[in-house]
């Protein structure tokens, strides 16, 4: 059976890749700082040496729209393009294509089904910043195949807190009932507290630094109970308006599983929001 | 009053390059021709497949010609398709985050709850 060698969640700031790649003028004061805490975060998945990852991150709006909105879907595909014309132009991020683990999203999809979660899947889906934030951070040589599931924290009506915690669980089990020999790293990005298009926007730090403070403790010790206990749907619009991408972060807390602490935890108070990272090693870290 | 299709001018616009000019230089015509051309076109189709029923209110409208960022969000419109497309269309004409840090003081007079924005 497969290994979960890593279980990773963070934040997908897509400012990132400028902010690191940019240089003179152009470098944003806060970018050394930002760049070190990523190496760091990197070194947490190379160290795990992973040969498969999936991907759980949320569509905004690029090939899922209004007229045909899943709530979760798997992408199976042999090759997943990336990143569309509105994040070039606004972020300046690079296309690329990355290799899709069909047999994994197979597994998952038929035994996700039969698990209870009616997933939708799809045969020709172009990832966006959600997925490749991270593999800009964490896999910048974006050589390993990958399986995409996308979570909707984006389109209300949304399902519940505890149904994206109850998914990560079923995820890890999923994942470990593949019946292949390869290393598996499961990596999900979310939001803190965050607000997109309305008055709190564009602060000096993100819209709620408290519920950012208890945030990153929560799932830094993997609280799912303390967390479950405080956050619902309506609670999620006062830290700020976006800020229901946190139900990801829960989502991998599924992942990770109740109660367990992780092993690296590291944030950065940027403008506008919170940057959070977060590995474990449910097999102990490696050496 | 419907947010999906203000939520489906604002995406639509967005996504092709063009339009987000065209938009910027001239928002009654762009509107107007949207309505009549493009607000009833069926997206996932590979036909030209088309409602038959959908319109804009005379306040949807009029909203959308004036470019109004604050009235959109009062009236439930997706704050992250507004956003997007207007940092498109006018964060060329600012310095860095001048446009987005104004934006949203523009709105400080709103407070929670925030409008719905389910479609």
């Amino acid at each position: 059976m497969a290994q979960v060698v890593a279980v990773i969640a963070s934040t997908h700031h897509p400012f990132y890749y400028r902010a690191s790649t940019s240089t003179g003028a152009d470098r944003p004061p806060f970018a050394d700082e930002w760049v070190s805490k990523i190496e760091t975060f990197r070194e947490t998945l190379t160290r795990a040496r992973p040969d498969v990852l999936v991907m759980v991150g949320s569509d905004h709006f690029h090939q899922l729209w209004l007229d045909n909105m899943p709530q979760f879907l798997v992408g199976k595909a042999p090759f997943y393009d990336a990143n569309w014309y509105n994040e070039e132009r606004e972020f300046g991020l690079p296309r690329m294509t990355l290799a899709g683990e069909e047999d994994l999203s197979q597994h998952i999809l038929r035994n996700g089904l039969d698990a209870g979660f009616d997933l939708a899947f799809s045969n020709e889906l172009r990832i966006d910043h959600s997925i490749t934030c991270p593999i800009i951070t964490l896999r910048p040589e974006h050589d390993l195949p990958i399986v995409p599931i996308y979570t909707n924290i984006f389109a209300p009506p949304l399902p519940q807190p505890k149904r994206f915690v109850e998914l990560g669980r079923t995820i890890r089990q999923l994942v470990e009932a593949w019946p292949d020999d390869r290393r598996v790293a499961i990596i999900g990005t979310g939001h803190l507290s965050l607000e997109l298009g309305g008055p709190r926007q564009f602060g000096p730090h993100g819209p709620d630094p408290d519920f950012d403070r208890k945030a990153v403790d929560w799932i830094a010790r993997g609280d799912l109970e303390g967390c479950l206990a405080e956050v619902t749907l309506d609670s999620l619009h006062t830290p700020g308006n976006a800020t229901h991408g946190f139900m990801d972060f829960m989502l991998m807390m599924g992942v990770a599983g109740d109660g367990v602490a992780a092993d690296h935890v590291d944030s950065l108070d940027l403008f506008h929001t919170m940057e959070a990272y977060f590995t474990w090693y449910p097999e102990g870290a490696p050496a | 009053m419907s947010k999906y299709l203000l939520d489906k001018f604002l995406f639509t616009i967005d996504r092709d390059p063009a339009l987000v000019e065209r938009y910027r230089d001239d928002p009654a015509g762009t509107v107007a021709w949207w309505e009549a051309q493009e607000a009833n076109r069926i997206l996932n189709c590979t036909t030209d497949e088309r409602s038959t029923w959908l319109a804009f209110t005379d306040e949807e409208r009029d909203v959308l010609v004036r470019q109004d960022h604050v009235r959109l969000f009062e009236m439930g419109a997706h704050p992250f398709l507004t956003l997007t497309l207007f940092i498109a269309m006018f964060e060329r004409d600012h310095g860095p985050l001048e446009y987005q840090i104004a934006y949203g003081k523009a709105m400080e007079h709103i407070t929670l709850p925030y409008p719905d924005i389910a479609t």
